[in-house]
């Protein structure tokens, strides 16, 4: 069963999304997302600096099975990247809502959050 | 079409099996991790419920005359009882409907064909058989799994009948007896699709699922088809639908060496075809990829080979043991076993080194 933390915000296609304190919004791939992916081994991130439109492919996630990519769910500029992450894929794994994070974003416009998915939504979402 | 299940399906939801349906088969794909499997594989010793391919017994006065007429390998070859033989069957034209083991018996032979063929190669043989004094026994009742790593052996033997255990123990590798009244159902074969050691045992439906039990009481992990995949694809063995299919001459999917072209009066299915292939150069070759870089091959990606033309990546993979890309590709006969290609990844053309297969033999990178 896929968890879905309730203080989160999704996107149909599996990112999570999470506004931090100082306006920045961390944002990952679902725990579902991981499930349906397999064993992940490579991952690719954008870069700091990098301005990205909404539903923008920032980055790819790549299992044994299938590659897929990673979308900016919200437009803004890359401020931070998880190069933990690109060391150990495998992370995405076990931790998706925590050291798997993949990179934060300044946004453009904070409020656009408020019309993502709420985790009950999402769970709906996916038939959970 | 209804799904299809084995003896072992219970067994596979208790160990929290993720199923997925395989040529028609509810399967596991994973326990857990593909990459743990993998790696017990490897370094230990794991087992795989291949209960969904189909077993034949081939008996009757001719059986040895169909079988020389219908495979392209020979089972002349077979000199001793329990020798096992890996063969393609051809259509006329010379592609592949399948590719088998057959093994010697004290009774005739018996065959293991692909579960998603098996209809098919049934039906094919059935035609083919009609001008033999020959029997087909389907053995829908029997169940297989496979034991397989560099303990695997050693650990079947804890749990087996302990008569039994010299004998497992003597099996020289590609070969498997009947144990105990042949009526009985139980066949253990040192074979596998891993290119690691290990067996395959044969046995009937009704005593798998305790089988499987004692197994795993001795330490032997239940693996998925994900792993089998990995497995095969480091060992660098075909997978039907995949590497080589009806389209697909055994000349160009890496089979040249099961095809006895000698005796040359013996006349098998799809022998003429070859031979006019041979004649006028075989086209296509298979070779192996490796990409030690970042990203991973998959099957369908376009091969380019600079000056010589474009090949197919035929099965692609992330290497476990390896930690990067590996593949098998359908490429220009041309193409140098030292070449570097370049294969479109996602947008991006990327340099990949030809080599020779297999990846992986017993734990260990084999390639230069």
């Amino acid at each position: 069963m896929s968890h879905i933390p309730a203080e989160l915000k999704y996107v149909n296609s599996h990112e999570w999304l999470r506004l931090e304190a100082d306006g920045t919004v961390t944002i990952g791939i679902t725990d579902h997302a991981q499930e349906l992916l397999g064993d992940i081994v490579f991952v690719e991130l954008p870069q700091v600096g990098d301005e990205l439109a909404a539903d923008a492919t920032a980055g790819v996630v790549e299992s044994v099975k299938a590659a897929s990519d990673v979308y900016a769910p919200i437009a803004g500029e890359v401020v931070a990247v998880n190069e933990a992450l690109v060391d150990a894929p495998e992370l995405a794994n076990t931790e998706p809502y925590g050291a798997a994070w993949f990179f934060r974003v300044k946004p453009a416009d904070a409020s656009v959050l408020d019309g993502l998915m709420t985790a009950e939504q999402y769970a709906k979402e996916i038939g959970v | 079409m209804t799904t299809k299940t084995t003896p072992l399906y219970e067994s596979h939801l208790a160990a929290n099996a993720k199923m997925v349906d395989f040529a028609g088969w509810l399967m596991p794909i994973h326990y857990g991790s593909q990459l743990k499997e993998h790696e017990i594989v490897r370094t230990d010793a794991g087992m795989f419920d291949v209960s969904h391919m189909c077993v034949l017994d081939i008996v009757g006065s001719e059986a040895k005359a169909f079988l020389r007429f219908l495979l392209a390998n020979d089972v002349e070859k077979l000199s001793t009882e329990g020798k096992a033989l890996y063969s393609g069957m051809l259509t006329p034209e010379g592609t592949v409907i399948d590719d088998l083991i057959v093994y010697l018996t004290h009774y005739g032979y018996r065959m293991v064909v692909n579960a998603g063929t098996a209809d098919k190669d049934i039906a094919w043989m059935l035609k083919q058989a009609a001008n033999f004094d020959v029997q087909l026994h389907v053995r829908r009742e029997l169940a297989m799994i496979a034991i397989q790593g560099p303990n695997a052996i050693a650990k079947v033997c804890k749990v087996i009948h302990e008569d039994w255990e010299d004998a497992v123990n003597a099996l020289n590798v590609f070969q498997g007896f009947p144990f105990g009244p042949v009526e009985d159902g139980w066949f253990i074969a040192r074979t596998g699709y891993t290119g690691e050691d290990g067996l395959e045992i044969m046995l009937p439906s009704d005593e798998a699922a305790a089988f499987w039990q004692a197994l795993l009481s001795v330490g032997i992990a239940p693996i998925g088809l994900g792993a089998r995949d990995t497995l095969r694809l480091e060992a660098g063995m075909n997978l039907y639908g995949h590497d080589m299919d009806e389209t697909i001459s055994p000349l160009a999917a890496g089979m040249g060496w099961t095809i006895a072209w000698q005796p040359a009066e013996r006349d098998f299915i799809g022998r003429a075809a070859l031979e006019a292939e041979r004649a006028a150069g075989v086209a296509l070759k298979q070779v192996g990829l490796v990409l030690e870089g970042r990203g991973v091959l998959r099957e369908g990606q376009i091969v380019a080979v600079a000056g010589v033309g474009q090949g197919v990546i035929t099965s692609g993979t992330f290497s476990p043991t390896l930690k990067h890309s590996v593949a098998i590709a359908r490429v220009p006969a041309a193409t140098k076993d030292t070449d570097t290609v370049q294969v479109d990844l996602r947008g991006t053309l990327t340099d990949v080194r030809v080599v020779k297969m297999p990846f992986v033999r017993n734990g260990k990178k084999v390639f230069a």
